[in-house]
């Protein structure tokens, strides 16, 4: 039998997230990349072109789901990373504690300033 | 009942020869999380900072996303898009990032048919391939991303 190769509790909620954000980030991340630089030029990016696409609820909505994705992989990881790494104890709360706020901040003012865009708020 | 595998520390850099692929890949899938969660963080800040819908006085000819020439009132989002846009080394690190987030999905439709446990005996393989197809996807984008900066 194979041995596991993953830092991950197996069979655990943040293993099964982990793949499933990475599944929708696979096509996001590269249809983000895709639009904004090589269909749209970054160069040209307008606050005018940026609200246009924003106002689009569908695009609204993948762009938020898009940020919380992306902010739970990125940092779910991190700690994974720090966890894989050898941090325990107290350490490893303070970290797990440091790392939520700051998701938390991330996701918070992300879907602030997609709601501006949008012009919803 | 599976169990962790110890891999030993990053940090003892001097067992790098002793690296097969496998470990070369999850270094660099490790390495390339780190830069993107770190963009992900810099790109809202930024996002958060243009976005206070205050106008500003700029001279269009100094920005590639503003038209005509001669000062001219923009929103504070343009200013600031289009001032990053117009240096160099913004330019250069795009291709960087663009390097790096195409590694980091390659490589990670690998690490998902791994965990499926699909074309396992040709892992090694699979990591060769997500380096080559990541050099020419970020070669080939060179010209579309340092168009307009003296290219």
């Amino acid at each position: 039998m194979a041995e596991r190769y993953s830092s991950f509790a197996p069979g655990g909620t943040r293993w099964l997230l982990q793949r499933i954000t990475a599944v929708f980030l696979i096509v996001v991340l590269a249809m983000h990349f895709f639009l904004l630089h090589f269909v749209n030029h970054a160069a040209e990016v307008t606050l005018a072109d940026t609200e246009a696409r924003m106002q689009n609820i569908g695009y609204f909505l993948t762009m938020v789901l898009f940020l919380w994705a992306g902010a739970f992989h990125g940092i779910n990881g991190v700690y994974n990373a720090l966890v894989n790494q050898g941090l325990s104890g107290t350490q490893k709360k303070v970290v797990l504690a440091v790392l939520i706020v700051a998701g938390v901040a991330l996701v918070g003012q992300g879907t602030y300033v997609a709601l501006v865009m949008s012009g919803m708020i | 009942m599976s169990q962790s595998y110890n891999r030993g520390l990053v940090e003892d850099f001097s067992r790098w020869k002793e690296f097969s692929a496998g470990m070369w890949a999850w270094i660099f899938h490790k390495f390339t999380g780190w830069m993107l969660i770190g963009y992900l963080f810099t790109h809202i800040a930024v996002l958060s900072t243009a976005t206070s819908g205050e106008m500003v006085e700029v001279n269009a000819a100094d920005l590639p996303n503003v038209e005509g020439t001669g000062m001219t009132e923009v929103p504070l989002y343009d200013a600031t898009l289009g001032g990053l846009e117009s240096l160099l080394i913004i330019r250069i690190l795009e291709v960087g990032l663009l390097a790096v987030a195409v590694f980091h999905i390659l490589n990670g439709i690998r690490l998902l048919m791994v965990d499926l446990g699909i074309g396992l005996e040709a892992q090694d393989k699979s990591f060769y391939a997500s380096l080559i197809l990541t050099g020419i996807i970020t070669v080939a984008s060179v010209p579309t991303f340092l168009a307009g900066v003296g290219f």
